[in-house]
């Protein structure tokens, strides 16, 4: 995720403090991962210096966490073509699976073995994201669906490479 | 090998073959009160027929099955139907609901037939509708309803009879991701509350993910999946 993204984002609603921002942040992304207030300061400065944002006005008592920032029409336009650009599908699992199923098969261990350990871990991972999803809000459910749904993508190529383990080990130790 | 202690339905080593088809090649199965197993693999692996020799409805040609200490091998049929009436829920991929009669009254069938009266039976029939929240469409027919309702409506019906073991088979599979989804809530939550044990036959990942564990079938043997991370 960006973070300099996100939080340009949370900024086009009107001027914030650094503190309120992560707290923005935190309370709508960062379940998982709460920003650290260094990140937040190192962000602001960096959009700062890029001419995204401005500092609006700061608070008597000085300290950056008394900035007050605002989103310039440069950053605008900078969250605009962000939320315009699709995301690259990361596709760095199926190939780490990959090499480690072709690994088994060459050095003659059981690569069914490395595709079922993958697989439950997998599900374990499925079964806390139902769960979570289930005692969530609808932001929640809409997270862990997306998870789900990738998580699910790859347990069908688990599925479909253990099918075809045995052309795949002619193929490779040919 | 015997059924794992505190076990309420285990199986072991069952073969079944259908003429020149091995279907089950030394199965292995186990559940425990009120846990619910995902039996995942794909079709033609053997997992229906797995499922249909745990609720009696199929005999084995080999192995054992024993059911609350209980020999399913060593019950006639009418021993066997009997249990499947009263310990065993079933849900399919399509409710097989009763077209002519209402929801309410599809719900309460399992009752009438054990002999309850028609207003106990259709008072514990709303009840359950109520937890599935398919109240609503009691006077309505199976084929009024959508197919997710008509789907929560088969889980009542299935649980009316407080079932010890509720076996779905592939419970979600003629529905789209969001009924689906909302099926399996309401199932697993229902089955929960009323501490059944769930025997879910599925193909699909999102569906097991609502499981405690999960058994594989491959080539008619299992494998539990907990046991080898």
């Amino acid at each position: 995720m960006s973070i300099g993204h996100t939080l340009l984002g949370l900024l086009e609603s009107g001027p914030r403090h650094g503190y309120d921002l992560k707290r923005a942040f935190d309370e709508k992304f960062g379940h998982d991962r709460p920003l650290h207030y260094g990140q937040v300061y190192s962000t602001m400065s960096r959009l700062l210096k890029n001419g995204l944002v401005e500092v609006d006005g700061i608070e008597a008592g000085g300290g950056p966490e008394r900035k007050r920032y605002a989103i310039t029409e440069a950053g605008i336009t900078d969250v605009e073509r962000w939320l315009a650009t699709p995301e690259k599908p990361e596709p760095y699992l199926q190939s780490t699976l990959y090499t480690k199923v072709v690994l088994a098969l060459l050095t003659h261990r059981d690569a069914a073995d490395v595709l079922d350990t993958q697989r439950a871990e997998h599900l374990r991972s499925m079964r806390i994201l139902t769960d979570r999803k289930r005692r969530g809000d609808l932001a929640d459910q809409l997270i862990c669906d997306h998870a789900l749904f990738h998580l699910e993508a790859d347990l069908r190529w688990l599925e479909l490479t253990a099918a075809r383990l045995e052309k795949l080990r002619e193929a490779v130790t040919r | 090998m015997t059924a794992p202690p505190g076990s309420l339905l285990a199986a072991e080593n069952l073969r079944k073959a259908y003429g020149p088809t091995t279907a089950l090649d030394g199965a292995e199965f186990s559940i425990h009160p009120g846990e619910i197993v995902a039996v995942m693999g794909p079709s033609g692996s053997g997992k229906s027929t797995l499922l249909h020799c745990l609720a009696g409805i199929v005999p084995p040609d080999s192995g054992s099955i024993t059911y609350d200490g209980r020999e399913l091998s060593a019950m006639n049929d009418a021993q066997r139907s009997a249990l499947r009436r009263s310990e065993f829920g079933f849900v399919f991929q399509f409710g097989q609901l009763v077209p002519e009669l209402t929801c309410v009254e599809n719900v309460a069938l399992p009752l009438r037939l054990n002999g309850t009266s028609r207003k106990e039976a259709e008072r514990a029939a709303l009840a359950w509708m109520e937890r599935l929240e398919v109240d609503d469409l009691r006077g309505k027919r199976p084929g009024e309803v959508s197919g997710g309702q008509g789907q929560r409506v088969a889980v009542a019906r299935a649980l009316v009879t407080g079932p010890r073991v509720l076996f779905a088979d592939e419970p979600t599979g003629a529905l789209d991701s969001l009924n689906g989804e909302r099926v399996m809530e309401l199932l697993t939550e229902a089955a929960r509350s009323a501490n059944a044990a769930v025997v879910l036959v599925t193909h699909e990942a999102r569906v097991a993910a609502y499981s405690d564990r999960e058994i594989v079938v491959r080539d008619g043997k299992s494998r539990d999946m907990e046991r080898i991370v």
